[in-house]
């Protein structure tokens, strides 16, 4: 039989843990990232196969949401067009605080093999990103392995939102 | 016999160009008498001068009079079967001719033929609409005029199809550079933030194949690591020796234990 019983005699005998508010709070967040379902190209179609059963990002507590009100990450999940780079910064506008950015793929990332004129060459002119994934188009455990770096990451952040304003664009 | 240049430092360009290189044409040959397509040529002939008509690849080729396109296309459409408009555009010879090319090419679904209306147009004139004619020439004639500038005229709502409302210019052209003018250049910038943010985003990187050794955010330094974001300060950089897993690298030089054993 499992044991799930907190044992509190190693404990000092009470059932107390102690940890700081940041530690907290990351905890909570780090472990809830609600992506926004934004596909853009192909990338987006394994972002779709990592959110499926086969690599099943809900066990990450990851659960994609059609909504930016009720998102805090935003996967740039493929080729970023100067038509479209308006609304993809109206949808980023939308979220709320905290929010984190993931660019995914070769396009989001420089633009890519779209060295046109059509094409943001890098979402990083539009939007601040916290993690540039490699690949065209990453393979789905790469966008899993970035999801567990983003929390990494935001278990190292302070759970202040004043110090995790982006610094390189407002 | 050609000029001998040295083929060494091709890898300088992107892409080798060879400077006597002729693109090839398709071959051309006449419209044999008393074909399907000899009759569509005459019918053509009683609505307009016929410049030029061809077979291309088993397709016939009509050049018109561009201010005849509409009643020739209703021609054909009515009295030769030609039912169907796949595809409308046009082709930039602004720098060969002064002109551009603007063709319709046409499906006869009874007889399995295809066949394509050429007619030539100055830069700022405009050709008739067949929208009436064919309901997919509104979204065709949008991407003309879009691409190349080529208003249609009559058209219902002839506005640009691909390329943002305020776009400057028309990316088909020959004329308008692969990597955009300026404005297309800080089209995202201008847009989202202003001008004036012009110098906080700053230009766009088109070298792909740049590396910048002393940017430690953006590229590693193999085998002078530093920490990420940190200044490098380029008199003395410190060499890290690689570390290599011993359990990962394998040496194949060392031969098959497998074959020693049964030795």
């Amino acid at each position: 039989m499992a044991q799930h019983q907190v044992n509190y005699a190693s404990a000092a005998g009470l059932p107390i843990a102690l940890t700081t508010v940041d530690h907290l709070v990351n905890w909570g967040r780090s472990n809830s990232l609600w992506p926004l379902t934004y596909g853009l190209a192909c990338c987006a179609i394994e972002m779709m196969a990592s959110g499926a059963s086969r690599y099943d990002f809900d066990r990450l507590g990851t659960i994609f949401r059609a909504s930016p009100r009720q998102a805090d990450v935003m996967v740039l999940a493929g080729t970023l067009s100067k038509k479209h780079a308006e609304f993809a910064r109206r949808l980023y506008d939308q979220m709320a605080e905290p929010k984190w950015v993931i660019s995914m793929g070769s396009c989001a990332n420089t633009g890519g093999m779209f060295n046109t004129y059509a094409t943001v060459q890098g979402v990083d002119r539009i939007i601040p990103v916290d993690i540039y994934l490699p690949g065209c188009a990453p393979r789905p455990e790469t966008l899993q392995y970035a999801m567990m770096m983003l929390q990494k990451k935001i278990r190292r952040e302070s759970a202040d939102m004043k110090k995790n304003t982006k610094q390189r664009i407002v | 016999m050609r000029k001998y240049t040295p083929k060494d430092n091709v890898q300088k360009k992107a892409y080798y160009t060879d400077r006597f290189w002729v693109a090839p044409r398709v071959p051309t040959s006449d419209v044999e008498a008393g074909s399907h397509y000899a009759k569509v040529v005459e019918t053509v002939s009683k609505y307009t001068t016929v410049t030029n008509s061809r077979i291309e690849i088993g397709q016939l080729v009509v050049q018109i009079e561009a201010k005849d396109n509409f009643t020739v296309i209703k021609a054909l459409r009515d009295e030769c079967g030609y039912a169907m408009c796949s595809e409308i555009s046009a082709v930039d010879y602004l720098a060969q001719d002064g002109e551009f090319e603007v063709f319709y090419q046409l499906l006869n679904l009874n007889e399995a033929k295809r066949m394509r209306v050429v007619c030539r147009i100055g830069e700022n004139e405009a050709v008739e609409s067949i929208v009436p004619l064919f309901k997919s020439a509104n979204f065709a004639e949008r991407e003309m005029f879009d691409m190349f500038g080529i208003k249609a005229n009559n058209h219902p709502f002839l506005k640009r199809i691909l390329m943002p409302d305020d776009w400057v210019g028309h990316p088909l052209r020959k004329t308008y550079p692969l990597h955009g003018d300026e404005a297309a250049a800080w089209y995202e910038v201008d847009k989202i933030f202003g001008k004036e943010y012009r110098d906080i985003v700053g230009p766009e990187n088109r070298d792909q194949s740049r590396v910048d050794r002393y940017d430690s955010q953006r590229f590693a330094r193999v085998g002078y690591e530093v920490p990420f974001g940190a200044e490098i300060d380029p008199e003395n950089e410190q060499k890290t020796p690689i570390e290599y897993s011993t359990t990962f690298m394998t040496d194949y030089n060392a031969g098959s234990t497998q074959l020693k054993k049964r030795k």
